[in-house]
């Protein structure tokens, strides 16, 4: 699909050096497949930096961020990822509808990035909906659970 | 001769495997999610094959979508890269069945390595010490082994990794709770939910040796120190392990190597000790049997490329390398730059990257797979890039790590790049040595 690719690390620093004892401040590189933009930094204590941009690389679309309105009846999702009810699978619930929770009660578990974040009621309460199906992407502020 | 190699990995270390595979003339073939198809590794890979949706338990973890597809693309070799099925022996026992090199140690390695409590009895066996611990199949075992070794401890994954599904318990109180807790997360990590216990060392540092071998010879690349930790995840990777005694280093490095000629270790490798802070005595914690996120401060100091060694030996070849021939220079110092959000409790924060300035210059590098409009899908880890510094002292790298942190400007999501200038700027870290509990202890 492509040639070699462009600079390795020594190829970089040994421009970085160029710069460096040059007069020059910054060096903007474009080619079809890539744009580099080595550059001094702004601050008195900063070094070089490196900035790449990739013709065809970019984000699929993205899990869709859906702003979500704060609704104190709610729990929402702390941060986005995946929803679960229970703390493994075939092990019970958390919660049911009916459940009376306090603001620590552990009403599901978000797991983002591989970590499993619990997510806590946050208000004392009786749980009157679950509103997410077992293991969902949610994003983040996403209501999850409905208290009465 | 590896001809077609296929990468089982994703983010930066995919693109490292394929930097060093292309500079070695072998054609790359990457596996992607969905989620991955348009990221930096799938534009530099010479071949892209789809292996499902975004989860990893539908594409990078699925056993199956991975190993057709790298029979599909006509590949005579994988490299696992490190997480997801790196250290998976049925992955490499379904690989070798399909007639492809695995690139990595031995089935039978993998399985004693993989199962952490199968690690702790070869070490035994090879003479190192060990943690007071061990086995705790059932919750009563868990309960029983607890109240044997006392509070506090710590509840590891067996087939753990990366800290994930280790949890440390201060209180009998809480052990129910956050046994669930470590049980799910290695359970969703590696789809094995056991775990055991080991005695909690306060002041303990963690060090690690870097190994490589051919199943015959067996050498160590030096010592690294991984002691800044956070969730028992590193944050910070140096090398050598600074602020120790001569003989102190070598002693645990002639252990790892010790470890490795016993089980006839082949490929890179990392033997990871606990090192009490004060004495240096040390226990051997697991051996890693793939190819480390910090490998780059080895590298950095001794001039081995570990991925090209990975791959002559999984070609077949035996070590050209020898002991005498490893001579570390300098001082080397990996940041982990991740996705996370410092304003709260370092939350994972998965997104897209409007601007990645990251530094340049001597004595620097940098391996990310983040570019301007590089996007963080939620599925993975949160690593944005690692920063790696060399200078000929740890004074020069820490002060070369201080300005190229001063330098970096990502935007669109949160990182660790502050607390990383923090961590660089505060007096324990430049006097070296540090133990886990120095990022506690750092003021914010």
């Amino acid at each position: 699909m492509n040639e070699d690719l462009p600079l390795t690390a020594e190829d970089i620093a040994e421009i970085a050096a160029i710069i460096e004892a040059s007069p020059y401040r910054e060096l903007d590189l474009s080619t079809r497949r890539f744009r580099l933009r080595l550059a001094r930094g702004d601050g008195a204590e900063a070094g070089l930096t490196q900035e790449w941009q990739w013709a065809g690389s970019g984000p699929e679309a993205a899990v869709a961020e859906a702003e979500h309105a704060a609704d104190p009846d709610t729990i929402a999702a702390p941060l986005p990822g995946t929803f679960y009810h229970a703390p493994q699978p075939g092990a019970p619930p958390f919660v049911a509808v009916g459940d009376a929770v306090g603001p620590e009660t552990v009403v599901g578990i978000v797991e983002t990035m591989k970590l499993m974040n619990p997510v806590h009621a946050g208000r004392a309460g009786t749980v009157a909906e679950v509103i997410v199906p077992n293991a969902t992407m949610v994003a983040k502020g996403q209501p999850l659970i409905r208290l009465a | 001769m590896i001809r077609r190699l296929f990468i089982a990995n994703r983010g930066e270390i995919a693109l490292r495997v394929i930097r060093t595979a292309k500079a070695m003339g072998i054609t790359t073939v990457l596996g992607v999610s969905s989620a991955d198809a348009a990221s930096l590794p799938a534009l530099m890979a010479d071949e892209t094959v789809l292996l499902g949706p975004g989860p990893s338990s539908q594409s990078y973890l699925d056993i199956d979508k991975v190993v057709a597809a790298m029979v599909s693309a006509k590949c005579d070799a994988v490299h696992p890269g490190y997480g997801f099925l790196s250290e998976n022996a049925a992955f490499a026992r379904a690989v070798a069945d399909a007639g492809i090199r695995f690139v990595g140690p031995d089935i039978k390695t993998l399985e004693g390595m993989g199962d952490k409590l199968a690690a702790r009895a070869l070490a035994l066996e090879a003479g190192l010490p060990v943690l007071p611990g061990g086995e705790a199949a059932t919750r009563g075992a868990v309960h029983a082994r607890a109240a044997e070794i006392g509070y506090p401890l710590l509840l590891k994954a067996v087939a753990g990794g990366g800290g994930k599904g280790m949890r440390r318990v201060d209180r009998a109180e809480d052990l129910d709770t956050v046994l669930d807790m470590a049980q799910a997360e290695a359970q969703a990590a590696f789809g094995n939910s056991a775990v055991y216990v080991e005695r909690f060392v306060a002041k303990g540092r963690h060090v690690e040796v870097q190994l490589l071998g051919d199943g015959k010879a067996a050498i160590h690349l030096g010592t690294r120190d991984c002691s800044i930790q956070r969730r028992f995840q590193k944050l910070v990777e140096e090398a050598p392990a600074p602020a120790m005694p001569a003989e102190a280093r070598a002693g645990i490095e002639n252990a790892a190597v010790r470890l490795a000629q016993h089980i006839g270790y082949r490929g890179a490798g990392t033997a990871e000790f606990l090192v009490d802070a004060t004495d240096f005595s040390f226990y051997f914690l697991e051996l890693n049997a793939r190819i480390q996120v910090e490998h780059p401060v080895t590298e950095a100091i001794t001039g081995v490329d570990l991925v090209e060694q990975q791959l002559l030996v999984a070609a077949g070849k035996s070590l050209t390398l020898t002991q005498a021939m490893v001579r570390p220079v300098g001082h080397a110092i990996e940041v982990r730059i991740n996705a996370e959000d410092p304003d709260a409790d370092f939350c994972p924060a998965p997104g897209r990257v409007a601007r990645a300035a990251w530094p340049a210059g001597r004595g620097i590098r940098v391996d990310t797979h983040i570019a301007a409009g590089g996007e963080v899908p939620p599925f993975y880890d949160s690593l944005l890039g690692k920063l790696i510094v060399h200078g000929a002292t740890r004074e020069e790298a820490v002060a070369r790590l201080q300005s190229a942190l001063a330098s970096i400007r990502i935007e669109g999501v949160p990182t660790t790049a502050g607390l990383h200038a923090r961590i660089a700027a505060d007096p324990r870290f430049a006097a070296g040595g540090v133990d886990t509990g120095f990022l506690t202890g750092l003021a914010s």
